[in-house]
């Protein structure tokens, strides 16, 4: 049972990560314009280089 | 426009802007220009208008958002919108400005990312303490199921406090005024569960009801999550369609300026084309004006020096002078807006069925949980026992699916709507239309386009034919532009004529060989006018022949009346035009009630009668002399094509130019209503079964946990399947 001891903190650690990593999409517009993102992923512009 | 109701068990009450909320997001707007793209539909369309934007020099950053079909663009001063338009129409992309100003609240939708947020914690703290809890019914015992228990603790407490904030606030502001709301339950389930398992927990016993607290306020966030969503969705397209009209108006040295700017004897010069934006009073400049938006009339009126113009009407031909005597607040179109409001207050009085079930709902699990509680310390004098049992009903009580039974409804019924052109704006119109019997069209502009089409080329001569062809080729005006389009239809050459001239309000002349050709209003040709909207060709001494034209039918009309027909709804034609012209569009949509030279006050009567004799009536009108009678209607429906007051009174917008959806929203509005009763149902037999087990004290978290997620799951799935159809 002591492997409880790190595990449930592993558990909740990654589960956070997740929560932050949700939280930064959310602050970064990501979820704005969720069906023009899905449409320029097919784009052949920035294919070389990313956006300036 | 509805106000929700404080009392309202409705999630939009979280969702609708407060004034704060809107002035706060108006400030962080930059200078920027914002376009309306409605053709654009793929990725192609994308980086086509983002590279002939960005091709413009100037253009400092351009930014499609496909969702709302949008762009926004970030360009130097010298940069207007109508220049990129022009841009855009040369690619082949229709596009219109927006107005940023009435945009600004929805740009940044702090509101509905703040309930995300709160809904992505809650389900992140149900999850861990959901896994904890697992080990726990599965027999862990003592020390190990008091260590889960505490850290479920650890998790569950700051996971609520952030999350369940909203149905805390809006508790509070109900209690504060001595009401109820849903969301008083809510709030108190949560705490009691909340505070009982951190003394269970504290004092080691068996059971912890962190993991229901938890699911509770997740399942009821998403619920209030996809009611914002709906509703955000169509506030946008609503205020896109506001924002569509820029309020300017060009002043009579040419310079724009905001119609707020103007004051009253100011000059504002309205160019052909142009809607007048104050009321006034012409000075200089012969012209016609289009008044169907305000009274229905199809054939435009002339107007002179010291014709007086209201706000609203198009001129037509010649650029005319103003001088303003009724401006912004002031102005007819305001003040009809502000009795619009008083209508409105009648209808906003309307009692939604998540109100009435919330209504009984409240006090019945408050006086079960107090009784479960003193029935259970008389019989047994145990407090700490009595307390679990009374705060196991409660939990199990809890409106799980009786907070997501209507979002979860609306929310697909307006999807499948807002894909079939139509916009819901008020929460309450769905449940409304479903109980319509009675059906009343406005005519010009809403039955019929308000585009007048040519009727009767075929009865002229070819050489009239001819010479009536090249004089309405070189006007703008309506009547003539039509003309023309029909005789080259049907290949009508036009006939060399020299010395043309328009007069601005009359009508065009020219000579024909050695004759004088004459094209316009029959009091300049001296002849005796038609019913119906004409123009008139005079030859030489020739007598005056008439060119008649009719109002075209809207896309969809006529099936569309035959659909409710069929549905058996008594359908009525309600005008302000003359009775040939309503008769003859009556005749072509098979309506056989109709009336005509009603004025504005006179179909807001009609309807105020139909109202009094238990009709539940369903408006369709677009104009402004229809706002009154759109309030005074049980629920009401508008084009997008409509003044905006009357969209602005309207519970729904017809987005697309067809009439086919207003029939096929009945129907939906039914269905949905019907999914939303079946739902309480459904609710409430979980509660029949639920509230017994409670009560004998044999609910533990495991039966509390599966009840709750397996009726919220029976609930949206039953509002999934009105989409499928």
């Amino acid at each position: 049972m002591n492997v409880l001891v790190y595990l449930i903190p592993v558990s909740l650690i990654l589960g956070g990560l997740g929560l932050v990593g949700f939280f930064w999409a959310i602050r970064g517009h990501q979820f704005d314009d969720p069906e023009g993102d899905s449409q320029r992923i097919l784009t052949d512009d920035y294919d070389d280089a990313p956006k300036a | 426009m509805t106000v929700t109701p404080q009392y309202s068990a409705c999630p939009g009450c979280t969702a609708a802007p407060t004034p704060e909320m809107v002035a706060e997001a108006a400030t962080d707007i930059s200078a920027q220009l914002l376009l309306s793209l409605p053709g654009i539909h793929c990725g192609g369309c994308i980086s086509a208008v983002e590279r002939a934007l960005m091709a413009q020099p100037g253009v400092r950053s351009a930014r499609v958002n496909l969702t709302l079909k949008r762009a926004s663009v970030e360009a130097d001063d010298s940069i207007t919108a109508e220049h990129l338009i022009d841009v855009l129409a040369r690619v082949g992309y229709e596009a219109h400005e927006l107005d940023a100003g009435s945009l600004s609240a929805t740009e940044t939708d702090k509101r509905g990312k703040a309930l995300l947020m709160r809904l992505a914690v809650a389900g992140f703290a149900m999850m861990n303490v959901m896994l904890l809890s697992v080990a726990v019914w599965s027999g862990a015992a003592e020390a190990t199921r008091d260590l889960f228990h505490w850290i479920s603790g650890i998790i569950a407490i700051p996971a609520i406090a952030f999350s369940a904030q909203p149905f805390f606030r809006n508790a509070w502001s109900a209690l504060r005024v001595r009401r109820l709301n849903m969301d008083v339950p809510i709030s108190l389930a949560i705490l009691l569960a909340a505070g009982m398992s951190i003394y269970e927990t504290m004092q080691s016993g068996e059971h912890a009801y962190f993991d229901a607290t938890l699911s509770l306020t997740f399942f009821l966030l998403a619920g209030r999550y996809l009611d914002h969503r709906t509703r955000s969705v169509a506030r946008s397209a609503a205020e896109e369609l506001a924002a569509l009209e820029v309020p300017r108006a060009l002043r009579e040295n040419g310079e724009t300026v905001d119609v707020s700017d103007l004051r009253v004897n100011d000059l504002v010069r309205v160019v052909p084309g142009a809607r007048m934006p104050v009321d006034g009073v012409v000075t200089q400049g012969q012209s016609e004006l289009d008044r169907s938006l305000l009274t229905g009339e199809s054939a435009p009126v002339a107007a002179s020096p010291e014709t007086i113009v209201s706000a609203g009407e198009i001129n037509l031909t010649g650029p005319l002078v103003v001088r303003v005597t009724a401006a912004g607040k002031d102005s007819s179109l305001h003040q009809m807006a502000d009795l619009v409001a008083l209508a409105e207050t009648s209808r906003n009085r309307y009692t939604s069925l998540a109100d009435k079930a919330a209504r009984i709902y409240a006090p019945a699990v408050h006086l079960l949980s107090l009784a479960a509680f003193t029935g259970w310390f008389w019989f047994s004098g145990d407090l700490r026992l009595s307390m679990n049992i009374a705060v196991a009903v409660l939990i199990i009580t809890c409106p799980c699916a009786l907070g997501l039974a209507v979002p979860a409804v609306t929310t697909a019924a307006s999807g499948r709507l807002f894909r079939s052109g139509m916009l819901i704006k008020s929460a309450t119109a769905l449940e409304r239309l479903a109980e319509v019997d009675t059906v009343v069209f406005d005519k010009t502009g809403t039955l019929t386009t308000g585009q007048l089409t040519l009727n009767n080329l075929a009865d002229h001569s070819e050489v009239n034919k001819k010479i009536a062809l090249a004089l309405a080729q070189g006007s703008g005006h309506p009547l003539a532009v039509s003309l023309a389009l029909a005789a080259k239809k049907a290949g009508v050459e036009p006939a060399i004529i020299r010395n043309f001239t328009e007069l601005p309000g009359y009508g065009v002349e020219a000579r024909f060989g050695n004759q004088k050709v004459r094209l316009g209003r029959a009091d300049w040709l001296e002849v005796e006018e038609l019913a119906s909207t004409a123009t008139y060709l005079k030859v030489g001494d020739e007598p005056a022949v008439a060119f008649v034209f009719m109002d075209a039918l809207r896309e969809g009309a006529r099936q569309c009346v035959l659909d409710l027909t069929a549905q058996g709804k008594d359908v009525i034609l309600l005008s302000g035009d003359t009775s040939a012209a309503v008769a003859d569009i009556a005749g072509r949509v098979d309506i056989d009630a109709w009336e005509a030279n009603m004025l504005p006050a006179d179909k807001a009567a009609r309807i105020a009668v139909l109202t009094k004799t238990n009709r539940k009536v369903l408006m369709v009108g677009d104009g402004l002399n229809d706002t009154a009678a759109l309030a005074a209607a049980h629920v009401s429906i508008s084009p997008a094509s409509a003044l905006e007051a009357a969209r602005v009174v309207s519970d729904m917008v017809l987005l697309g130019g067809s009439l086919v959806p207003v029939a096929k929203a009945v129907t939906i509005a039914k269905s949905a209503t019907h999914r939303i009763k079946e739902n309480f149902a459904i609710a409430a037999l979980y509660n029949m079964v639920a509230i017994p087990v409670a009560l004998i004290g044999l609910a533990t978290p495991l039966a509390a946990a599966l009840a709750m997620s397996g009726s919220s799951i029976s609930v949206s799935l039953n509002a999934l399947r009105l989409t499928k159809k």
